[in-house]
Parts: structure tokens; C-alpha cells; sequence
């Protein structure tokens, strides 16, 4: 099976651990990722900022580096859900590019899709002794409806204590250039999720989007809360003998 | 007037109405209190529904086969109408809709009007229209009574009061009801029952003195010319059945081809609505009753524009359930008033920018009010799919120069992975030089948040010197 990683813009550029997690994690599990050069940004930020050209350009980049392959892993639910659920829109019916979006599509999955669904695994041999909770961030949980498949795989770390989010499948305000145009909104909702993490009494807080726990991660920071904010994929990737990195 | 009349004053952007709803304490109190009962109470009977996901289904297919038809079932529903002795009248945009009311009540020679809650005369600012006629219009639902006793703005579809707690009303009650009519009792409570029958006896006078009454329709029933209203006190139907004259003002979306098809959203509505398996009162009539006289005012006021839209048309489908602005986090903290339109929440920031325009800078900024996180449509029992509208109205709308250059030079960056690799080893080697606080609009984000530091090498950078790890 050839397997690509699409790492995604902000964790290559900003959270390179949980790339490299992804890339161990993997080998662990007996598959050997390839990372396609030329991919560069899915081009989310554009289309649902209203740059539709830029996104298409963007998208049109994006298959053409991941044509070809088996699988493609995104450690990211909201940038495997702008492939699935807004490149076929972007791509329309017929063409070089929508045969190509018709190519890349189905064999999309977000990391824990990858892990269950395709190696069909539940226990990847992860060992994180922490008090954790999980936030489903919005495109996880209702764009590509991931379900109780980060849950489940987090059920199986040995040493991690999972205590659940109250209000958990509420917004955290991130919503990408939203959390710039409606600063206010965006931080009274982020407030409000913050608020939640901490009456878990959790150590971290992980999800499967790197941009919202950037958000939410950034108010805890600035709170001087002491909850750390952890990809998903880095916790499945420590062991007893290895941390993530 | 160039733009289409929305019943609210279009001044200032959505995030600047925003950050003063977020300063009132009490309204965010009174928002949060009240969106998540409702919430709650929705999810409860809609999950009992077994059959929830075909009814959806259903309601969404009746309502885009309806708006196809349009056309068809308009005429069908005049001829009905018609045929059961009632007139119709047909309304391009809210003046002459005001204007064909407006008409109608000075020829029976009164001067006073009692009106059923109806969004339609709220979008069309018909109250206000009236008053230069010197006819005078009583709202007779217990929000709007609230919200027209305060001299105030409905800011929530269902519930227009909803900005108010009980303290708030009683206070409302004892210092204006005596301006329209009754008075409120001298020793009246904050005790809901005292509030509602204070409000009962108040209207009750009203009632048996008008003889006009304004009312909209939930549905209208093109194949026997039925309206229907759905509501849950009765006042509505003491308008409907008292006055010796009925005008009802009814969107031209409203329109359903037949009573079978009714069946399915007498089953989406209140579940969605009030979060109730039935509502107390379903009130329907056929033409002029015994007695009565009978109009109908079919209101375009944007839509067909609307429908036009390949994309947009779907909002059209929408009954007013209000399912959407309970569940949406973005209308629970800015509150209705901040959509500067009747239509607030989510099916506010894709109907409004639609019916009038994205001429104002408001209107502008609606389609980004939400995060896109999608709780609107998974709610929608009509499955609007209300994140695509916004996506759509965003790439129509003029961006401001600094954004444009902004995500240009992003798109630049973009566009081949030397030049995002080469910006990611500047960031690394920059990285300590990067400020607390972020100037401008980025601003908005170091106010509250802390940025990510930025690592010395990406994740592209470690692939290359290790061979992914294998090195």
C-alpha cells in the first residue's frame, strides 16, 4: 500500500512534532509514509474566506501531489474535511481537475480514520500517563464525522486517564480567519471551552486539529493555567522507552 | 428605496454590534439561559423521533419541489382562495405591501388592528407603515407584547423577547401597559403567572373591541387555498376568529402544494421550534368565513431574487423554526439585535445579505458571522446547508485591501513548496523576534490568546536531513 502524509500548512510550518508523530507512529505500525514535496496548503483558509481562485489554485496543487497513491493520511480533521467536502465543489463535474478530485477523495482519511477504519487497529502500543480530554473539533465531528474513533483509540493508551469534556461538542471559536474578523466572539466562545478544560481537572487537552488547540491552547497559555494543549497523533505515538518527539 | 426593507436599521458591522452585546452581562445571561433550555428541549424530541432522518428528507424535497413550481402553485393558491371568497393581492417589496394593507384597514373605517406574531410584517415594518396612516397595530403574542411595550426590537424569531428575563419584563409591564390600553396591576410580581395574566387581561379588552385583525401564515395550501398558523398561547387565534376583517401578509415561499404534505411539517416544526411533539393551537382557514372578510397579501420583498440563486435558493425552504439560532454559539454571545435584521442567526446572515444586498457594510459582514462549525445544519429540519451559503456569499463579497494583499501573498507563498520552505527557515531563525502582541487586525488575536512558537525547523526541513526519521 503507498501511503502519502498531507502533514498540512500549520503542523509542517508551526507543529512539526505532530508530523513527525504521525511518521513514527506509522512505521511502528508497519507502514512506511511517503511525504509528496510539493504539497503545500490545502487552500482552507482561501475558500472559506471567500478567495475562491486562490483555493482552487491551491486545491488543483494539493491532488496533483496526491494523486497516485493508496492513502492519504491528514493528521487534521478540518483539512481532510475541506478535501472531501469542498474540493468536489471546487472541482465541478467534469475535467482534468474533477477526475483528479475524484481520484484523491475517497482515499482520504484524517489519521484515526486511517488507523481504524483502514489498518484496523484500536491499540497502536501507546503509553501516556496523564490525565487527558478530548475536544471534537467541529469539522471531526460534524464535517467528516469522525465519531468515538479518537475516543476509542485513546480508551486503549495504557497509563492515560481520559475524563470527559462537559459541552464538548460546542465550538471553540477558532474557525480560522473568524477568530481575526469577529476577535470578540471568537474569544468569548473560546472563554467558554477554556472554562470547560478546566473544570476536567485535566493535565492536556488533545484533538485531532492542531488550529483549534492553537486557539484554545493559546487562551490556556495566556491564562497561565499549567493544561497543556497535545495533537492526538502524539500521544498515540509515545511509548514508555520514546516521548512523541 | 434602492435596497429591500428588513424591519431593522442597517448601520454598523456585525463584530462591532457584537462586542457591545458581549459587554452586557445580564443579556448574556439571559441568552445563554435561554438558548440551551430550548436546546435541550429540542434534542429530546427530535431524538424520540425514530423517524426524524426521513422526515428531514421529506421536508426538504416538498419544499424544493414547491419552489421549483413556484410559479404553478402561486396561481393554484389564488384560484383557490379566490374560489372560497377571499382576494388576493400580490406585494413586489414591503411599501406596497404596507401600502395594500394600509388600504385595506382604512376602508373599513377603523383605526386600530390586533396582529397575530408574523414575521413577514415584522421583515416589511407594516406597525411602523400603519402609524403614518394613523391606524394603530396591537401586538397581541406575549413577545412581541414585550418587545412592543419596551419600544424595543425582536431579537430572535421564535421567542423576540428572548433578550429579556422576567425582572425585566415586569418592570416593561408596569410602566407601559397603561400607554395602550389596561393597565398592569398595581402590585405586580416577576412571577410568571402574575406576568401572563396581567398580559391576558390586557389583551383580553383588546380582543373583543377590534374588529381588524393582521395576521402571516406558517403555510399555504395551494391545492384548497388553506392558511395555517402554528402557535402557542391562542391569542392568535382570537385574532383570527373575532375580527369581522382578516388581512393575512404571507412570503410567497410559504406556499405548500397540498395537505398531505402538511403532515410532514406539522411533525418538523414544533419539534424544532419550541421543542414540543405538537403545538397548542394549529389554527386554519379557507377563505372568508361566515361573516368575514378575507385577504391575502403575497409578499415577495427579495425572494424571487433568491430563488434565482442556484446556491442561495435554499434558504427559501426555511419555516422559521429557529432551530438554528438556539444552537449556534455565535448568536448565543452576540444576541439577535447585532444581525440588524429580523432574521437573526445563522439563517439571518444567509437570508438577510440575500434579500437586501451586501451594499452596507452590515451586510457585508453577515455571511462571516459563524465559525463554520456546522451546528446550524445538522439542526436545519430542512437540511439548509447553511456553512455552503456562507462559503458562497463570502467569495461574492468585496474583501477589504489589506485582507486581499494579505491572502494574495499567502497564496503566493502557496504556490510552490520552495518558497513556503524558504519562509519556514526565516520563521526559524526569526523566531525569538516575533512580538507578544501583533499589530492591526491581527491584534485581535494576541488581545486574549498567546501565539505558537515557532519551531527552529519544520516539519518539511527535519524530513529532508533525516530521510523521515530513517537517518
Amino acid at each position: 500500500m503507498r501511503v502519502a502524509l498531507f502533514v498540512t500548512c500549520v503542523n509542517d510550518t508551526l507543529f512539526p512534532d505532530t508530523g513527525r508523530a504521525v511518521v513514527r507512529l506509522l512505521r511502528r505500525l508497519g507502514v512506511e509514509a511517503d511525504f509528496p514535496r510539493a504539497q503545500t496548503c490545502c487552500g482552507q483558509m482561501h475558500a472559506n474566506t471567500g478567495y475562491r481562485d486562490e483555493a482552487v489554485r491551491l486545491a488543483r496543487r494539493s491532488v496533483a501531489a496526491l494523486r497516485g497513491y493508496d492513502a492519504v493520511v491528514v493528521p487534521s480533521g478540518s483539512c481532510a474535511a475541506m478535501i472531501r467536502e469542498q474540493y468536489p465543489k471546487l472541482a465541478g463535474s467534469s475535467g482534468p481537475f474533477a477526475d483528479a478530485v475524484a481520484q484523491v477523495v475517497p482515499k482520504t482519511y484524517e489519521l484515526t480514520e486511517f488507523l481504524v477504519d483502514v489498518l484496523g487497529v484500536t491499540d497502536v502500543g501507546a503509553y501516556f500517563p496523564h490525565r487527558v480530554t478530548y475536544h471534537p473539533t467541529c469539522h471531526s465531528l460534524r464535517g467528516i464525522h469522525l465519531g468515538d474513533r479518537p475516543l476509542t483509540l485513546l480508551r486503549q493508551v495504557k497509563g492515560l486517564e481520559l475524563v470527559p469534556l462537559p459541552g464538548a461538542e460546542e465550538c471553540c471559536g477558532f474557525g480560522g480567519t473568524f477568530a481575526l474578523k469577529n476577535a470578540d466572539v471568537s474569544a468569548a466562545m473560546c472563554a467558554d471551552k477554556v472554562r470547560a478544560v478546566l473544570d476536567t481537572g485535566a493535565e492536556v487537552l488533545c484533538a485531532a486539529d492542531n488550529s483549534c488547540l492553537m486557539h484554545i491552547g493559546g487562551m490556556l497559555g495566556r491564562q497561565k493555567s499549567g493544561v497543556r494543549v497535545t495533537h492526538l497523533a502524539e500521544i498515540l505515538c509515545s511509548t514508555e522507552t520514546a516521548g512523541a518527539r | 428605496m434602492s435596497v429591500t426593507f428588513l424591519g431593522m436599521p442597517a448601520d454598523r458591522p456585525f463584530p462591532r454590534n457584537a462586542a457591545r452585546a458581549l459587554r452586557d452581562s445580564q443579556l448574556r445571561f439571559n441568552l445563554r439561559k435561554a438558548t440551551r433550555t430550548i436546546r435541550a428541549r429540542r434534542a429530546s424530541v427530535v431524538a424520540e423521533a425514530p423517524d426524524w432522518a426521513e422526515l428531514r428528507e421529506a421536508g426538504r424535497t416538498i419544499k424544493e419541489h414547491t419552489l421549483r413550481n413556484l410559479d404553478r402553485y402561486l396561481v393554484q393558491l389564488e384560484e383557490a382562495v379566490t374560489a372560497a371568497g377571499g382576494h388576493v393581492h400580490w406585494a413586489a417589496d414591503a411599501a406596497e405591501a404596507n401600502g395594500i394593507v394600509a388600504a385595506l384597514v382604512k376602508a373599513t373605517g377603523e383605526t386600530e388592528v390586533v396582529k397575530v406574531k408574523s414575521m413577514a410584517t415584522q421583515e416589511i415594518g407594516l406597525n411602523e407603515a400603519l402609524l403614518e396612516h394613523g391606524i394603530t397595530a396591537y401586538e397581541t403574542d406575549l413577545a412581541e407584547l414585550i418587545v412592543q411595550l419596551g419600544d424595543d426590537r425582536p431579537s430572535h424569531i421564535l421567542v423576540p423577547a428572548i433578550h429579556r428575563n422576567r425582572a425585566e419584563i415586569r418592570e416593561i409591564f408596569a410602566e407601559h401597559m397603561s400607554g395602550w390600553g389596561r393597565p398592569a396591576p398595581e402590585d405586580l410580581t416577576d412571577d410568571p403567572a402574575e406576568l401572563a395574566e396581567a398580559a391576558r387581561l390586557h389583551l383580553r379588552e383588546r380582543f373583543l373591541k377590534t374588529k381588524v385583525a393582521i395576521s402571516g401564515a406558517n403555510f399555504a395550501i395551494a391545492e384548497t387555498g388553506t392558511m395555517v398558523v402554528l402557535e402557542s398561547e391562542g391569542n392568535g387565534r382570537m385574532c383570527l376568529t373575532l375580527p369581522r376583517t382578516l388581512i393575512s401578509v404571507v412570503g410567497i415561499e410559504k406556499v405548500l402544494p397540498t395537505w398531505r404534505d402538511l403532515e410532514v411539517f406539522l411533525q418538523l416544526l414544533p419539534r424544532s421550534s419550541t421543542g414540543e411533539r405538537m403545538n397548542p393551537y394549529t389554527s386554519s382557514w379557507t377563505g372568508a368565513a361566515e361573516g368575514q372578510e378575507f385577504h391575502l397579501v403575497l409578499l415577495d420583498n427579495g425572494r424571487t431574487g433568491v430563488l434565482a440563486d442556484e446556491v442561495g435558493r435554499q434558504a427559501l425552504r426555511c419555516i422559521r423554526c429557529s432551530a438554528c439560532l438556539n444552537v449556534c454559539p455565535v448568536y448565543e454571545r452576540a444576541g439577535g439585535h447585532a444581525y440588524g435584521s429580523v432574521y437573526p442567526g445563522p439563517i439571518g446572515a444567509i437570508l438577510t445579505p440575500q434579500l437586501r444586498g451586501m451594499g452596507s457594510e452590515l451586510d457585508r459582514s453577515l455571511p462571516y458571522a459563524s465559525s463554520l462549525c456546522g451546528a446550524c445544519y445538522e439542526v436545519c429540519p430542512v437540511a439548509i446547508d447553511i456553512p455552503s451559503v456562507l462559503l458562497d456569499l463570502r467569495a461574492r463579497a468585496r474583501h477589504p485591501w489589506p485582507e486581499r494583499a494579505g491572502m494574495a501573498a499567502a497564496g503566493w507563498v502557496f504556490e510552490r513548496s520552495g518558497r513556503l520552505a524558504r519562509l519556514q527557515r526565516a520563521g526559524g531563525r526569526l523566531r525569538r523576534l516575533v512580538p507578544r502582541r501583533l499589530p492591526g487586525p491581527l491584534g485581535g488575536w494576541t488581545d486574549t490568546r498567546d501565539l505558537p512558537e515557532v519551531p527552529e525547523e519544520s516539519f518539511r526541513a527535519w524530513w529532508d536531513r533525516t530521510d523521515g526519521g530513517r537517518r
